[in-house]
């Protein structure tokens, strides 16, 4: 992996990343006032998705790291989505 | 002298960094066990579990959810004080992060002892005859959120190292993969419960 | 000359068992953990053996059907998860692969101990099950719900075993994948690597992702059967199929677990004794990984025949028809490289021959189990037995063997009698293939696995398979001598014995304990002998 001079993070960039957090915190639990039906748990992990990839690109410096750990970030999700929409086949089509 | 040469000090804060976020790996799919349990039962019981939802405290939810996404703000300032030299204000923020952790904790602290107190949790005389659905449902959440706070305790703990070798500079500027890395942990606790949250509070 | 005295001799300032049990140098970790690994690798054969010897005519011999059932558990639950999944990685990746990349140790030393003590602590707590309360657990190994949850055997402490054994092997692979990313010696880019290093690698990731699975989901057992919530039970609105699902999530790729590391030790030893350059090495880097990665979607290949919907069974069938390609690729390479080699049938080679032989049954039949209408006829039948003994004993049982006795000069710095040791060689692979190949023909038959007893027109075959038994203990235990004794009172071996040009025999055998007096720098890509 390369070495590099490091990268510190702004007190100004961490305080926005919480502020959009907050905000898209906000707006995942008003959304469940409106009836989504069958949308519903796809607009909250949507949402869920949008702010772990804020925590992870910011908090835990993903953007400013070796590209190689968030290479291995989206394999380890594939692998274990795959886990879930495989095991998934087997009920939904009972 | 002795007959050693078995100690070589070898510092690779890149293989520290790397080896905590195989770690993390390891943790994500553990958690991810459980989440597919989960979906495989909300799928086979949608009605019994958006039911079920409704009767968790969202308010205690949500506030919980800002806590715990407060304090990866302030462990993730007090990364950027101490590498500043900014000793003190690292501590501050690590205490603001721990205390943050308390909050979480008394929080579900009164969450779970009023589901106690309404006799839904595993072992209950009465569990066993709820409906099949909200049996699972409250399983999956006592479980879930159970492992969550443990890791929540273990968080906090690591923190209180951190504090201590910042006190004792074996953490300084231009030495601090261990703050980092628990920070990295830190995030995983955050990172968990931003998938815990929607899914037993908000989808209903 | 220096005055660095061999890992063996160098006491690390320690005193007696604490210069082993202190000990962070990977070289005496993997021996550590041989000597756990051999001693119930040997009790789990006994445990076989006593089952053959049940097998050996219809009706009841020595044992009932409990305990037929409490001793494949434990010869199971013991071969796989104390034997065969630590096994190559735990004694071989931790002794050479520092030694094979040029590094001084492992990334994290003292994690690695730590590894170790949790690898003893498994064992402890697997050996207790036979000593407290209903006896050892008699689910088989695989612990399937309603039967784990409900029977009175000790299944809460046979999992929690599993348990901590399966954190012992995430954080030995977590140990391996930074070593290989970080330690590597200078000029050694990633496709200068030996394959044995792209085996390990492609392992550990297996070994990081897919054991906290099968740790999340031993848990559920034992909150299961603690708190009986119905997470498997369908009187409660559980699925007992969804444990098999998280049970073979991990279990399956386990599997890849244990051959990958075997084929890597293939990869090392075909070279040195064809004297040729690997054919194909980027395609078997590759294959590694591609085995790795297609591994983690095949599982439900375990479960054709328990109420699957009959679209996951048929994406299952597919994905596992894709995984069996780059397994096929290696084979091809090796035998590739065998041609027009200047073969020298040294001990280590023999057992490579034959594993080439065996594993390529194994595969074959592999894809036998993998073809849903084929699968119907012989799902629990003596055809999986054989199946699976002939890839994981044939496979890596015989990889591990061949490692022994190539790295054996290294380890210990002497030689073991090659002639003692060719001729166990011979009777043990005679003695496997009697002992398995009948399998086949009896699952074929229609002979269930599990079993106790059987009805008299499977004697014929059974009475073979058991004498096959006695055959291959002989050879194992023959084996074992030899090698005892060439550790206590074999000839001096140099410290290049076989002309390797792979980076662990350019190093004195055994080696110092920082492994190299200069960390090498690497030009050459490895095995070329086309150069010499």
């Amino acid at each position: 992996m390369a070495e590099h001079k490091h990268h510190i993070l702004s007190n100004f960039t961490i305080f926005k990343v919480w502020l959009l957090l907050v905000i898209l915190t906000g707006i995942t639990v008003s959304v469940t006032h409106f009836n989504l039906g069958a949308f519903a748990v796809g607009v909250a992990l949507l949402v869920a998705c949008v702010k772990s990839t804020l925590v992870l690109t910011y908090f835990m410096h993903l953007k400013y790291d070796d590209k190689i750990l968030t290479a291995f970030i989206f394999i380890v999700m594939l692998v274990f989505t795959s886990f879930i929409v495989l095991t998934l086949i087997d009920y939904i089509y009972r | 002298m002795e007959n050693t040469t078995e100690h070589f000090e070898h510092r690779d804060d890149a293989a520290s960094k790397l080896g905590m976020w195989l770690f993390l790996y390891t943790e994500l799919l553990l958690f991810g066990g459980l989440f597919l349990v989960y979906s495989i039962y909300r799928f086979r019981n949608a009605e019994a579990f958006a039911e079920c939802g409704h009767h968790l405290d969202l308010m205690v939810g949500t506030i919980n959810t800002i806590v715990l996404l407060t304090s990866s703000m302030t462990v993730a300032m007090s990364i950027t004080a101490l590498q500043h030299g900014k000793k003190k204000q690292a501590i501050r923020l690590l205490i603001a992060t721990i205390v943050c952790a308390l909050i979480f904790m008394v929080n579900k602290y009164f969450e779970w002892h009023h589901k106690f107190e309404m006799g839904t949790y595993p072992g209950s005389p009465t569990f066993k005859s709820l409906p099949h659905g909200d049996g699972l449902f409250y399983l999956l959440y006592f479980f879930m959120t159970g492992l969550h706070a443990i890791h929540v305790i273990v968080g906090s703990i690591i923190l209180i190292f951190v504090i201590v070798y910042i006190k004792q500079d074996k953490i300084r500027p231009d030495k601090f993969a261990l703050h980092e890395n628990g920070g990295l942990y830190w995030h995983l606790v955050d990172l968990i419960w931003i998938f815990l949250f929607p899914l037993f509070y908000l989808i209903h | 000359m220096s005055e660095h005295l061999s890992y063996l001799q160098d006491s690390g300032g320690r005193k007696g068992i604490f210069k082993w049990i202190l000990s962070t140098d990977h070289k005496r970790i993997a021996l550590l953990y041989l000597s756990i690994l051999s001693t119930f690798f040997l009790v789990a054969m006994c445990i076989g053996l006593s089952m053959k010897l049940e097998l050996i005519a219809p009706g009841r011999q020595i044992m009932g059907p409990q305990t037929y059932n409490q001793m494949f558990t434990l010869h199971g639950v013991i071969m796989i998860f104390i034997f065969i999944i630590p096994g190559i990685p735990a004694v071989f990746g931790n002794f050479i692969l520092p030694l094979i990349i040029g590094a001084k140790d492992v990334a994290f030393p003292k994690l690695n101990l730590f590894s170790w003590y949790l690898y003893l602590a498994g064992t402890l707590i697997a050996l207790s099950t036979l000593l407290v309360g209903h006896g050892p657990a008699d689910t088989g190994w695989t612990f399937y719900a309603p039967y784990s949850i409900r029977t009175g055997t000790n299944v809460t402490l046979a999992v929690f075993a599993a348990f901590v054994l399966g954190f012992s092997s995430i954080l030995t692979g977590l140990n391996f994948l930074t070593t290989i990313h970080r330690m590597r010696a200078p000029g050694m880019t990633w496709f200068k690597m030996p394959l044995f290093a792209w085996a390990l690698y492609a392992t550990s990731w297996i070994q990081l992702l897919a054991t906290p699975v099968v740790g999340i989901t031993l848990l559920m057992i034992m909150a299961e059967r603690t708190f009986g919530v119905g997470l498997f039970d369908p009187a409660l609105g559980g699925d007992p199929v969804l444990y098999q699902h998280l049970f073979w999530i991990y279990s399956h790729p386990a599997v890849y677990i244990m051959i990958l590391p075997g084929m890597g030790v293939v990869s090392e030893i075909i070279p040195t004794f064809a004297r040729r350059r690997i054919f194909g090495y980027r395609a078997i880097a590759y294959s590694s990984l591609a085995i790795a990665f297609i591994g983690y979607f095949v599982w439900g290949h375990h479960m054709f025949t328990s109420g699957m919907s009959g679209t996951a069974r048929i994406v299952f069938s597919l994905m596992t028809f894709l995984v069996a390609i780059p397994s096929a690729i290696k084979v091809f390479n090796w035998v590739a490289t065998l041609y027009k080699g200047s073969i020298d049938l040294k001990t280590p080679m023999l057992y490579i021959l034959a594993f080439i032989f065996l594993f390529l049954i194994g595969g074959l039949t592999g894809l036998v189990n993998g073809a849903l209408a084929t699968d119907v006829h012989i799902h629990d039948t003596a055809f999986v037995v054989a199946h699976f003994h002939y890839v994981m004993f044939g496979g890596t049982g015989f990889t591990f063997f061949a490692a022994i006795h190539y790295w054996f000069p290294k380890i210990w710095g002497k030689m073991y009698n090659a002639k003692i040791a060719n001729i166990a060689w011979g009777i043990l692979f005679v003695g496997f293939n009697l002992l398995y190949f009948p399998m086949f023909i009896l699952g074929m038959m229609g002979m269930p696995r599990r079993y106790y007893d059987y009805p008299p027109e499977f004697t014929f075959w059974n009475v073979v398979s058991t004498v096959g038994s006695w055959i291959l203990a002989t050879g194992i235990i023959l084996m074992v001598v030899n090698l005892i004794r060439g550790i206590r009172s074999g000839e001096k071996a140099p410290s290049n014995p076989w002309n390797s040009l792979s980076l662990e025999w350019q190093t004195a055998s055994p080696p110092i304990t920082e492994n190299f007096e200069e960390i090498p720098v690497i030009t050459d890509e490895p095995y070329q002998y086309q150069k010499q």
